[in-house]
């Protein structure tokens, strides 16, 4: 229950009606609010698994769900990100394998939601990533080996999330797509025109936080887009044991925010359905929930086996439709992809991949007094304490290090 | 929605002596065993399957513990051995499966839930508080919830953040909870079998690093040990365990620490110095009568835990022990705890972590010379 001043409530109600998405979709498009709210009656697909474009009439074409495809110049920069980012992702594999990082949750099958997340934002925009966008943060323009601190275990993070608007990548699901409101109702308040597009994978969508998150946007009206990856599993537990929705999308609607999915392994309708979505949200049209269905084609992590849980043959069909090769197809074929050029983005995906093995492979020495060092802006009495105390330890070793090593030199 | 349940829990006092006999010789049969050497997860997953076996209303849900059989594989082929409706995977909602297992305890079930880590629990805190912790005392006795709480919980496995919290703190000190952490392969097994008997809500907190820790174990003699308890009445339950002899101080540490608090006892041995090890067992209810024993006879103690040391249990133990003690202490009491700050990253949790020659350093300052 809420108790308000009846004249508060009655402004609030005005506020509200005036900032309806769905009756601003009517108004501007001429749809009607089923149309906006409810995702397409398919996902968006522009690029079939073969590498062919789509028929115009076979793609979004429902009213208010057309699509105008990307340019050149954007389809090309999103195709050199998708090369890199599938680069970043073996790379980043084998590091694990041979030791030289604790852990990596591969996007792998994913580049092409990674890729065009962090190219339908502007400068000034924000993105909110998991322990799974790795690709995406990097893609944003945060340098690879800093974002890898996290996973090589020298720190809980390695970047500043201010200098490319990039939140730290959070493993509490969910919790991310709270910051990311509270970000974009921040820029709101300073009249600022930031959008914010925070990512959360399928199962995560069951937290309550998904569901506050959600709520939250759209109560304040704020410009986020919401954007889950599918890629059909949480570990081992399949999306049918998640979720018996008509599909993620569709849970959208509930919150009275326009909901859409499309092909994740089409970088061609990503690119064109999140940059809608930002376009709206950055219009004032409030949040949006973009679905995109795609695959983890590899486990969980390195510490998971995903044979416990699924076929090979259902890993195989999802091969198939793999977001690199088919927009690989589709570039030469309409002339835009030469070998030339294939070979400058391979260089560029390869130089990459040296600056992770060269960065990771150094045994970057920790530092023991960092753990008391940014618990507060300022360190208590009690830490300065135990930091002494860490201190003295390991001058003590230190001593005793040496003398050991003078008494076998004294001894030979 | 399974026929094959039957709501027979013990907490409804309707359970026939007769079945839960039979199931349990059933149980046995399915395994025989004699002394071998298994690891600490064995011992859990056998004893979840035993109480799964003895008594058809208890039931394991959580995040991968069906198919995948949990992350940590604690409830390994327990959904082939019982089927789906007795071991299942839930939505990914942390409060979601704490507050069902708090509806299906009301209604019958003996709910056995697994959090997935430590700090992934942190979503159910509201339940576990609220509500878990609070039904007994708010309906004077009417409902009674017998559920287990399952958490991996510490460090030292080189986790990355969020994996290796140490939160027994949060729950020991909510009022209503009980708190267990056990340190050996056989306290596994039988500490398990005792937080799934208990009427009461217990956080069953399992020290993730002593998972593949193996001993040799005679799991009929624990079955038989767990039959005879139950004949009796009787049980291990909040009893602490002198974990290694000794005379000249004591070394009290709990879960994950307990081992290493024996090779502290073993190191200071070589140096002439005999301490005695308690294994805490149980943080709630605490056996301030056998820890207090052992500080009454050497007159000198050393708190051992990973968890921080600022109001932690570590302080609860200092507390009590002082409270109880103070005129047989030479010395006062130490504690060897982890820093105040969050769990380091994996390179760093070495630094953070009580080690050996920290809890000697810890011994050495216990004023020997007066
Ligand atoms: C609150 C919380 N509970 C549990 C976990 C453990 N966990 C990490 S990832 C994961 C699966 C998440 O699945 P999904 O949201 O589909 O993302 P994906 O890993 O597939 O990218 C789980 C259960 C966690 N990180 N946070
Ligand atoms: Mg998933």
């Amino acid at each position: 229950m809420t108790i308000s001043a009846d004249h508060a409530a009655q402004q609030h109600a005005q506020q509200a009606a005036q900032q309806n998405p769905a009756s601003d979709a009517v108004s501007k498009f001429g749809i009607t609010v089923e149309d906006y709210m409810l995702p397409a009656r398919h996902q968006i697909q522009m690029v079939g698994p073969d590498g062919t474009l789509n028929p115009h009439t076979e793609q979004g074409t429902q009213p208010g769900h057309e699509y105008s495809l990307p340019s050149e110049a954007e389809l090309l920069a999103a195709y050199e990100q998708l090369v890199v980012g599938r680069r970043v992702n073996d790379q980043n594999s084998a590091l694990v394998r041979q030791g030289r990082m604790a852990v990596y949750p591969s996007s792998h099958g994913q580049e092409a939601c990674q890729v065009a997340a962090a190219l339908c934002l502007a400068e000034g925009d924000w993105l909110f990533p998991t322990y799974r966008d790795s690709v995406a943060v990097m893609a944003r323009g945060v340098d690879p080996v800093q974002t890898m601190t996290l996973f090589r275990g020298d720190w809980h993070g390695g970047y500043d999330p201010a200098k490319n608007k990039v939140g730290i990548q959070c493993t509490p699901l969910t919790t991310q797509l709270l910051h990311g409101v509270g970000v974009a109702h921040a820029a709101k308040l300073r009249g600022e025109d930031t959008v914010v597009l925070a990512m959360c994978g399928d199962g995560a969508t069951s937290e309550g936080d998904f569901h506050e998150a959600l709520n939250f946007a759209a109560v304040f009206h704020l410009p986020v887009v919401f954007f889950v990856q599918n890629n059909q599993y949480a570990i081992s537990v399949p999306l049918a044991h998640q979720s018996v929705a008509p599909s993620l999308a569709h849970k959208a609607v509930g919150y009275g925010m326009a909901g859409e999915r499309v092909d994740g392994n089409d970088i061609v309708a990503l690119l064109a359905v999140l940059g809608r979505a930002v376009k709206l949200a950055r219009e004032g049209s409030g949040p949006l929930l973009v679905e995109a269905h795609t695959y983890r084609m590899q486990a969980h992590t390195n510490a998971d086996d995903a044979t416990r849980y699924r076929q090979d043959s259902e890993v195989a069909e999802w091969v198939a439709k793999d977001p690199l090769s088919r927009m690989q197809t589709y570039l030469t074929d309409r002339g835009l992809l030469d070998d030339d050029r294939a070979a400058r983005i391979a260089e560029k995906a390869e130089a990459v991949a040296t600056q992770l093995r060269e960065g990771l492979s150094e045994e970057v020495p920790v530092e023991p007094q960092d753990l008391f060092k940014y618990v507060f802006s300022t360190p208590t009495p009690q830490l300065k304490e135990q930091s002494a105390m860490l201190a003295d330890e390991l001058a003590r070793d230190a001593a005793s290090t040496a003398a050991a090593s003078t008494a076998t030199e004294a001894g030979k | 929605m399974s026929p094959s349940i039957t709501t027979s829990s013990e907490a409804n006092g309707n359970v026939s002596a007769a079945t839960a006999r039979a199931a349990a010789k059933a149980a046995v049969e399915a395994e025989k065993t004699g002394p071998q050497t298994i690891t600490l997860a064995k011992a859990l997953n056998t004893a979840m399957a035993d109480a799964m076996h003895a008594d058809p209303s208890v039931l394991v849900f959580g995040e991968d513990v069906g198919m995948l059989g949990g992350v940590f594989r604690i409830t390994d082929g327990l959904t082939k051995t019982f089927g789906t409706s007795r071991c299942f995977d839930t939505p990914l909602a942390e409060s979601g499966i704490v507050g069902m297992a708090v509806g299906m305890a009301m209604n019958g079930m003996r709910p056995v839930i697994e959090m997935q880590f430590d700090a992934f629990a942190y979503p159910a805190f509201e339940q576990i508080v609220s509500h878990v912790a609070k039904m007994h005392n708010r309906t004077k006795g009417a409902v009674k919830l017998p559920m287990v709480i399952r958490v991996p919980y510490a460090g030292g496995i080189g986790g990355v953040e969020h994996h290796c919290d140490s939160s027994e703190a949060y729950y020991a000190h909510t009022a209503g909870l009980k708190v267990f952490t056990p340190a050996t392969v056989a306290d596994g097994y039988r500490m398990l079998r005792e937080a799934i008997d208990s009427d009461d809500p217990v956080m069953f907190m399992e020290p993730k690093k002593l998972y593949w820790s193996k001993d040799q174990v005679d799991l009929d003699a624990l079955r038989a040990e767990h039959a005879a308890n139950t004949e009796r009445g009787t049980s291990s339950e909040g009893r602490a365990a002198v974990a290694r002899p000794g005379t000249d101080a004591t070394l009290i540490a709990y879960g994950p620490s307990v081992p290493t608090a024996l090779a502290a006892a073993a190191a200071a041995a070589e140096e002439g110095r005999s301490l005695e090890v308690i294994d805490v067992r149980s943080i709630v209810p605490f056996d301030d009568e056998t820890v207090c024993a052992s500080v009454r006879k050497t007159g000198r103690a050393v708190v051992i835990a990973e968890a921080h040391g600022f109001a932690s249990v570590a302080s609860e133990i200092v507390a009590r022990v002082q409270e109880r003690c103070f005129h047989h202490l030479a010395a006062p009491i130490r504690r060897v705890t982890g820093f105040d700050v969050p769990y380091p990253a994996p390179k760093l949790e070495h630094y953070y972590l009580p080690g050996v020659d920290r809890i000697l350093d810890a011994v050495d300052d216990l004023q020997w010379e007066d």
